[in-house]
């Protein structure tokens, strides 16, 4: 009997349907739709970008291991069983990566009106982010 | 500072890492701000820049790029006596390469102080956002481990530990925040980093 899991990730949430909470799958077709990415006879594929991994590994019976997927991204992975929810985190590899490339992370986020401005809107000026809080 | 620079050429971008809206509001209706104040509720922003407390302030230049990484630097020098952090070098630094009197700190040099994350960092960050979904769902006693986990994953991520205080019950200016301090200082961890040997 598959049950709803809550999957984190990407600043997002979404839903998925998943036989064994301790396993969570999802359909390998839904892989590009969630997360990105196509499986390919090369590997996990992202443009031309292509990842090796064991498929047998990856894919079994019930879908496309979580696990088994974030290792191969190099993505931690945890989950709480009880509330049948996951968090897919990002990579310190590509964390890392886009940092020492120097370019600017972008984002996107709301002021206290609700209206979002991005880093990006601000290219042409010099910027002094400043990241606080109240606590 | 804002308002002196604003015509060079110059923005700031403020994002305040809290648990909601709410808690950033008095500050912000306060300051009444020109430029973006911006809330973060998901920690996204300590997230895609390493980020491990606050205040940490990046400098980006007009394409951009990071023209001097995370530091540590507050608006004024209310804290010195505790943070040991002088805000007027930042300042007087900052104003410098905004009307283009100095240079920031070359592409090797940024590289040099940046303090990438590890896969402990980012596992630590999940783990919150498991957490923080947890509580946000009222299951406060369950996201509990989560968050414990998180700062043993984490110990130096003060966004994470401080951060949550609140939510969990615990006071970020009491007692809980006096035992991260001094465990700190124990275990030679500072809660603060600025930059080393900066020029």
């Amino acid at each position: 009997m598959p049950v709803t899991m809550t999957l984190l990730h990407d600043g997002r949430v979404d839903e998925i349907s998943v036989a064994d909470l301790a396993r969570p799958t999802i359909p390998p077709d839904q892989l590009e739709s969630l997360l990105g990415w196509e499986l390919k006879p090369e590997g996990l594929c992202q443009g031309y970008m292509c990842i090796p991994v064991d498929q047998d590994d990856l894919v079994g019976e019930d879908g496309l291991d979580l696990r088994v997927l974030a290792d191969a991204l190099q993505r931690p992975f945890v989950t709480d069983e009880k509330h049948a929810v996951a968090s897919l985190g990002a990579s310190h590899h590509d964390r890392g990566e886009a940092l020492a490339s120097l370019d600017a992370p972008n984002f996107t986020l709301p002021d206290l009106g609700g209206n979002l401005h991005s880093l990006s809107d601000e290219r042409g000026k010099k910027v002094l982010l400043v990241a606080y809080a109240s606590w | 500072m804002y308002e002196e620079l604003a015509d060079e050429g110059f923005t700031v971008i403020t994002v305040g890492i809290e648990r909601s809206p709410d808690d950033a509001r008095p500050w912000i209706e306060k300051a009444r701000p020109q430029h973006p104040s911006l809330i973060d509720i998901e920690h996204l922003v300590p997230d895609l820049y390493g980020m491990i407390n606050v205040p940490t302030v990046v400098w980006i230049d007009e394409e951009g790029r990071i023209a001097r990484p995370n530091d540590a630097s507050f608006a004024s020098n209310r804290f010195k006596l505790l943070t040991g952090l002088d805000s007027k070098r930042h300042l007087r630094r900052l104003r410098a390469w905004v009307r283009g009197e100095a240079p920031a700190l070359t592409p090797s040099e940024v590289r040099k102080h940046q303090d990438l994350p590890t896969a402990a960092d980012q596992e630590a960050r999940a783990e919150f956002t498991l957490a923080w979904w947890l509580s946000r769902e009222g299951h406060d006693d369950d996201a509990e481990p989560h968050y414990v986990r998180a700062g043993e994953l984490a110990p130096h991520d003060i966004t994470i530990r401080r951060g949550s205080m609140r939510t969990r019950g615990l006071n970020p200016m009491g007692l809980a925040f006096l035992k991260l301090a001094i465990k700190s200082v124990l275990t030679r961890n500072p809660l603060y980093r600025p930059l080393k040997d900066s020029p």
